[in-house]
Parts: C-alpha cells; structure tokens; sequence
C-alpha cells in the first residue's frame, strides 16, 4: 500500500482541458484531495466515466481509466466490481448520463452493488451545445427549452433512495467538505452517490445568471436539498452478499449408455399431445432416454404456449438406430393424443398419418380425419385410479405394450433416471397400468 | 459419457470446459435456459452469474468484467441483440474478449419468438458503425454447440474480439443423444498477463496484430487504460491522423479469416454440384442426401461465417457447376458466395422463412432439377 502519494493526478498533467470556471475542473482537484486522504491504492481503484465533458476526466488519474458508452458507466462499473469486489470503483458521469443511464442508476441502487457514483451535475449537456437534461431546473433556459423548462428535474438522491441506496449526499462545487464526502462515499460499503451541482461556463450558467445564490435558490424551489441525505448501513453490500449466498452443486444430466441391447425397430417418428399438467413434456423424455438406453438414438421437440399451466403441451420424438440429422416430422409413426387441446393442436398432422400408423386417441375425444388406425383408450380413467397426473405415462405404457417398439425394462429405468424418488412409485405404476392396457386394445 | 441434451446444455458445457468464469444476461426465448444454466453452474464453481436490468447492461456488465481478466459470456436472441449492438461497438474498439451467444429465433420485432430462422447472419456482421470484421460460427449440432463454445473463447483471447455464436431455435432446444467426450476439441488458450513495459502500465493495444496480445487488466499491477474513443496504443485519446489511421487499420485487418476457418465437407474430391449450408439447414441437407443416396454432390458446412472462410470457399468454387444454397432466410449468405464463385457457375438460392424447417424433400426437389436441367 503507497503510503505517501500527494496527488493522483498524472505529474505531465499541468492542467484539465475545461472551460474557465468550470465545475469539473474543481471536483477533480477535490476528488485527488478525497483520494489522497483515503491513502488510495491506485492499483486497487478504478475510475469509469462515460459521454460528456466529465467522460475527459479518467485520463488525467493515475489508476485504472475506464472511459465507455454514454450512460453506461454504471454497467461498466458494477461488472468490474462483481469480477473483482476488493476494488473501489468510481464512476463519474454528467447529468446528461443520468438521463440514458437512469435504469441502470435504479437498479445498482436496487442491488446496493458497491460503486461510487459522482454526478457532475450542471444542469445541461455541455459537450454538445447546452440542451436540457433530466436535471435541469424549471424554468432552466437552454437551446432546448427557449421558453424555459416545463420538466420536473431529476432528484438523482431521493431516486437512488427509493431505490435502496445506502449512501447519497447532494452537495456543490463550492463545498469544503466535498473531499471527505467524496472519501466518504468510496469508503461505504454499499453503493454510494453524490450529487454534485456545479456551473457550466459555456452554457448553463451564463443564460441563467447562475451564481452561488441562484443554486441555492433551485435548491430551495426545487425542495432538493444540500447535505449527506442517505447514510444506511442495514443493507449489505451486493457482492458480499452474493459471496454469502449458498453455493448450490450442479449436476450433469444422467449418463444414457446403452444397456437393454439394440433398437430394433426403424426410424420412428411420434407424436406425444395433450393438455397443461399431463406430464407430456417428462414423458416425452423418459421415451427419449428409454431410446438412447436400448442403443438407440433419438430426438425431442417440445411445444406449449407462453401460458404454460394451460393450453395444449406437445412432443415430437424421433427414435432411430441410426443418427438423427432432420428433427421434423416426416411421417409419424404415432400419436398419442390425450387431451382436447392436443387433438386441436395436431389434428392437421393426423390427417396425414397414412395407414400402417397409430392413433392412440383418449376414449372422450372426437373423431379424426386420418387414414392411421386409432386406437381409443380411457388414458385418464386408468390414471386416475393409480395416479392422475400421470396420464402420459399411462399413454406411453400403452403405445409400447401395443407396438413392441421398446422394451418394458428400458422405459422403467429410464422413469428412474429422471424422476425425482416421491414420484418414481407412481410414475412406474403409471406406466406399468398403460403397458397392462395396451395387450387387450 | 452419452446425454441426451439440447444445444443450450452442451454450449453451457463447453463455455464451462473453456473456462467461462463470467455471465451476464437477461430472459428471451429462446435463450433464456443458457442463463439458467449459467445462474446455477458459475455460482457452484465460485464464480458470477447475474442477470441484468436489461441487455445493455448484461452486455456492459461482461464488458467490465471481461477487462478484469474474466471470461465472459452473454447470450440472447434477435431482439436482444439489437440492444447489445453499441456496446458491441464498443467491444470491437477496445478489443474485448467476449463471446455473444444468439440463439436466432424468427424475426424482425418480435417475429415468432419459438420458431427457428437464420435472420441474424448479416445483422452480426454489420453491427457496429465502421462494419469492423467479427467472428461468428454457427453450429449445426448439438456437438457443434460443445465445440464452437471452446473455439469461441480461445478465439476472443486469441484476437481480443467478440466473437458471435449464431445457433438457433431448433439446434438450441431440440434435444438430442450426444456424446461430447468423443468432441475434440483445441487447446484452451488462457489470457496472458501485461508485459512488463517498465513504465508501470499496461499497453491497451498492439496495433501491430499481434495474436493473444497482453491485456491491460482493470485492477492488475500495471494501471490500465480503457477507451472507447480513438486511441493509441497506451489507450490515450488522440487525434493524430496517423494514429487513428493505424487504429482502424489494425481493428480492420486483426483477424486472419484463414486461422478462424471451421467447416466441414463430405461428398466427392470433385462435385459437379454443390450445396453450402450452415446451421440447422446442414442436417435437412444431410436427411436429403442420405435419403435419396446421392453420393455425386458435395455438402460444404460452413462451421465459420465470419470472416467469410474465402480460402475454403474457393477451393471448393473452383469445381463445381451448380452452387444450392439453401437458408431459412432470404439469402443472407447467398451474395458472399456469389462475390466469389468463378464467372459462369450457377447459383441457385432455396430460402424458406415460415416458421418451419426446410424440408429434405425439398433440397432433394431441387437437385433433381439441377440434373435434369
């Protein structure tokens, strides 16, 4: 740690490159006081800035410089902070910023995530030409607003507040405090930021006759007052947070190397349709698995509206000895249609299911237009009597006891492999209810 | 091992066997299981994960923390990729590793957000302002996803650049049976650390081309300098016409299209036809020309996009009579190949945007035409 650093400023530096007068220039100089004061490692401090005449500012440091996009300063800031929590991140944006940059202001107050942010407020966008900004008074003359500001100006503090920041202090240029604040708010360990009114030479301050007085009485208009307005440390800081949270392990899917012999039929090509609730999606898996288990390989597409507890769910599975390029429907072999919002869903596809194929359609359901043979059975009545939620495994059940496609052992290992141990029971008798069933249909 | 997984689950895996340590991303089908995984996956090895307010800031988010000496991964679909585009710009001017991975979905706007289309392939080229060169691969498998995730990181390091994946809808969540121990995949490359320069900074850039340039860490021991702004090669804003042009020279030449050239051919030494195809349209045209047992034309995946694999390209140009390019987009790619196809080879485009895939029957039709024609 650098003991004795009088000043952070680059020593070829003889001076910043901002109007006479202007804010900036000052708050620089009290930010190197701040971080003199602080003892600043500067291998350990990251300044980030953004667009506008503060976005000139990084360069002068000797820390880490950051300059990126307007308004994003903060995103820049809070991913250097989460990659690397023991560094001190300030960002120093303009008002102008504060404007494009205003969701991502909520949220790291939001997250209380611990970087600094120093507004350079001036009321205006100085670096091109003095139009208004979010923060400009009512009133506020600008090449924008000709007939004076009708937009109520942005309380960067009471926002930041509302948000969940820990620290916020809105001060001026002219404050002698403004060095140890500054050490202040980098110091918090939560997210900090300070509002920082100061004049615009070129622009704002000029057409307004803005002098000390006249920002006091925005101040006092505004009811945006001066002084440390947020000091909160019962929320702790985001990073510190997230280390504390419980890492939970992951885990790979389930090794599927084949151990029930070979596929022995063809290319198959099923369809798997109901409603919401009906497991298709689970079932559509297991028939996967149960594929890839006997040597085989195989393909799952899965489809259901955005409003996924009701509606129609469907699967299309392909299962094949051979490698699976096409995962379109070509010419299915099956349909096992569960459910009204399925028969909706599908029926056009039925209707080009030639003969040779199967229907396994639920014993309520209307007739289809197909040439495939269907086959009716009471799917959810069996269900019922083991387990209702079920009713896809019973349909499966049914499907490969009728066709022989594959074989009872390598369905019910495939059921263990992904089913949770409270469900593997019912699910099993599920299956085994349907593979009964399917001898007599 | 043998899994039955889908696209997003292998590309999670091989971001993970690459050293992926960073993520930052926010919800869009059909991207969103990729931050699932990662919400889960980074956190269990001791690293971060979070999603953001937005893509702006999940973007900016893997900015600031990919210069801290992370490797960072963000992924999206169409829309999001619209919000990503500045700090793409970005990216692209301050030479950061990152690899964007965009799961296509149909687009413009909100498109058909479950259902598959290749609409982005001319969107990643061109998206920042000055159309700098990028790398995108596009992979046509749930393998491909493994891989081109490896390939992807070790191309960022190796060229300091964000480096695109264009999957898609169906590659992404159509599971299938894989075995990714059988993937080979390349040497993993790690970041290397500044060079002592003995001023006590890090050097932002070469601008001589150099491959797998020391980076300036954000927090390391030599004080780094990031910019967005034009710079020399300590990261200092300049004006200087000849430094400037020494920026945008080396941002327009730094990547060797040749080095980044991943595709795969089967078919005869010498096709009298051939179809150039990548992502999801590969396996229609495979189903086809294993279905009509047509061993006379050659299939040319292109693993890479961009820079367009001219050398590749060429080689295989220079035989062929009839050129199909089939794309489940109006031609996104049509116009790189016909820029160098040899005068007098025909092209024939077969382009399908409805939401399904394109049909085996569909390539086979085709190249029935073509010899009868």
């Amino acid at each position: 740690m650098p003991e004795s650093i009088q000043s952070y400023l680059k020593p070829e530096v003889k001076s910043f490159p901002f109007c006479p007068g202007c804010g900036h220039t000052t708050n620089l100089h009290h930010l190197d006081k701040a971080l003199v004061q602080m003892g600043a490692d500067p291998k350990k401090t990251v300044i980030v800035t953004d667009i506008g005449c503060v976005g000139l500012s990084d360069q002068y440091f000797d820390v880490h410089a950051f300059h990126g996009l307007h308004g994003r300063s903060i995103t820049y800031a809070t991913g250097i902070k989460l990659a690397n929590p023991e560094l001190k991140v300030i960002v120093l944006m303009g008002d102008g910023g504060c404007g494009i940059g205003g969701n991502h202001l909520v949220n790291a107050a939001r997250r209380n995530v611990g970087i600094t942010v120093m507004v350079f407020n001036n009321f205006n966008f100085g670096m091109t030409g003095g139009e208004h900004s979010v923060t400009t008074p009512i009133g506020g003359l600008t090449v924008t607003t000709s007939g004076g500001n009708i937009e109520t100006p942005l309380d960067v503090i009471g926002l930041s507040q509302v948000c969940g920041a820990g620290f916020g202090a809105r001060l001026t240029t002219f404050d002698k405090e403004l060095p140890s604040i500054m050490a202040q708010a980098i110091e918090f360990p939560g997210f900090s930021v300070l509002d920082i009114w100061e004049f615009c030479t070129a622009y704002y301050s000029p057409r307004n006759d803005l002098d000390k007085q006249a920002m006091l009485a925005i101040s006092e208009a505004h009811s945006l007052p001066f002084g440390i307005l947020v000091n909160r440390t019962d929320r702790r800081e985001y990073t510190t947070n997230l280390a504390a949270q419980p890492a939970k392990q992951t885990k790979l899917p389930p090794d599927l190397s084949p151990r029930f012999g070979t596929l022995k039929s063809g290319k198959l090509e099923l369809i798997l349709a109901g409603g919401a609730g009906q497991k298709i999606k689970s079932t559509a898996g297991i028939l996967g698995q149960a594929a890839i288990l006997s040597g085989g390989y195989a393909s799952q597409k899965d489809d259901y509206p955005i409003t996924v507890k009701t509606g129609y769910s469907s699967a299309e599975v392909i299962l094949s000895p051979e490698p699976i390029d096409f995962t379109g429907m070509m010419s299915p072999s099956a349909a096992l249609i569960l459910s009204i919002e399925g028969f909706q869903k599908e029926k056009d596809k039925l209707k080009e299911m030639g003969p040779g194929s199967f229907v396994f359609l639920e014993q309520s359901l209307p007739e289809p237009v197909t040439q495939a043979q269907i086959i009716r059975v009471p799917f959810e009545a069996i269900a019922k009597k083991v387990d209702r939620n079920s009713v896809a495994l019973v349909g499966l059940g049914v499907l490969l006891s009728k066709t022989g496609w594959l074989s009872k052992e390598s369905v019910e290992a495939a059921i263990g492999i992904g089913q949770k141990a409270a469900w593997l029971e019912s699910s099993l008798a599920a299956f085994n209810a349907g593979w009964e069933t399917g001898f007599s249909v | 091992m043998i899994q039955f997984i889908d696209g997003n689950e292998a590309l999670v895996q091989g971001a993970l066997k690459a050293g992926c340590n960073f993520f930052a991303g926010y919800p869009i089908t059909p991207a969103t299981p990729i931050l699932l995984s990662m919400m889960s996956e980074l956190p269990a090895r001791g690293f971060t994960a979070i999603q953001g307010e937005d893509e702006i800031a999940s973007i900016g988010f893997c900015i600031g923390a990919a210069m801290t000496g992370k490797k960072a991964l963000t992924a999206t679909s169409g829309p999001g990729l619209s919000l990503y585009s500045e700090n793409i710009g970005l990216a692209i001017m301050g030479e950061v590793p990152l690899v964007i991975v965009d799961v296509q979905r149909l687009g413009p706007a909100t498109g058909s957000a479950t259902k598959d289309a290749s609409m982005d392939i001319q969107f990643v080229r061109w998206i920042t302002s000055g159309g700098y060169p990028v790398i995108a691969l596009a992979p046509s498998s749930v393998e491909d996803c493994y891989l081109l995730a490896v390939h992807a990181f070790n191309f960022a390091e190796k060229y300091r650049t964000p480096v695109f994946i264009l999957s898609s809808k169906e590659i992404a969540q159509t599971r299938m049976r894989a075995d990714l121990d059988l993937v080979a995949l390349p040497e993993i490359l790690e970041r290397t650390s500044p060079a002592s320069t003995g001023s006590g900074k890090a050097k932002a850039v070469s601008f001589a081309n150099e491959l797998m340039q020391p980076i300036g860490i954000v927090g390391g021991e030599e004080l780094s300098r990031f910019t967005g702004s034009s710079h020399d090669e300590w990261g200092n804003l300049t004006k200087s016409p000849e430094v400037i042009a020494s920026l945008n020279h080396h941002l327009n030449t730094k990547i060797d299209a040749d080095d980044v050239a991943l595709w795969a051919y089967s078919g005869p030494e010498k096709p009298k036809t051939l179809i150039i195809s990548y992502g999801i349209v590969s396996r229609s045209v495979n189903e086809a020309l294993r279905e009509i047992k047509n061993r006379e034309t050659g299939h040319l995946i292109l693993k890479t996009l961009w820079p367009v694999p001219e050398t590749v390209l060429k080689t295989y140009l220079a035989e062929a009579e009839t050129i199909l390019v089939p794309e489940m987009n109006h031609g996104q790619y049509l116009l790189e190949i016909e820029r160098l196809k040899p005068v007098g080879t025909k092209i024939i485009p077969l382009n399908q945007i409805n939401s399904e895939l394109i049909h085996p029957k569909r390539i086979a039709e085709a190249l029935l035409e073509v010899s009868h024609a």
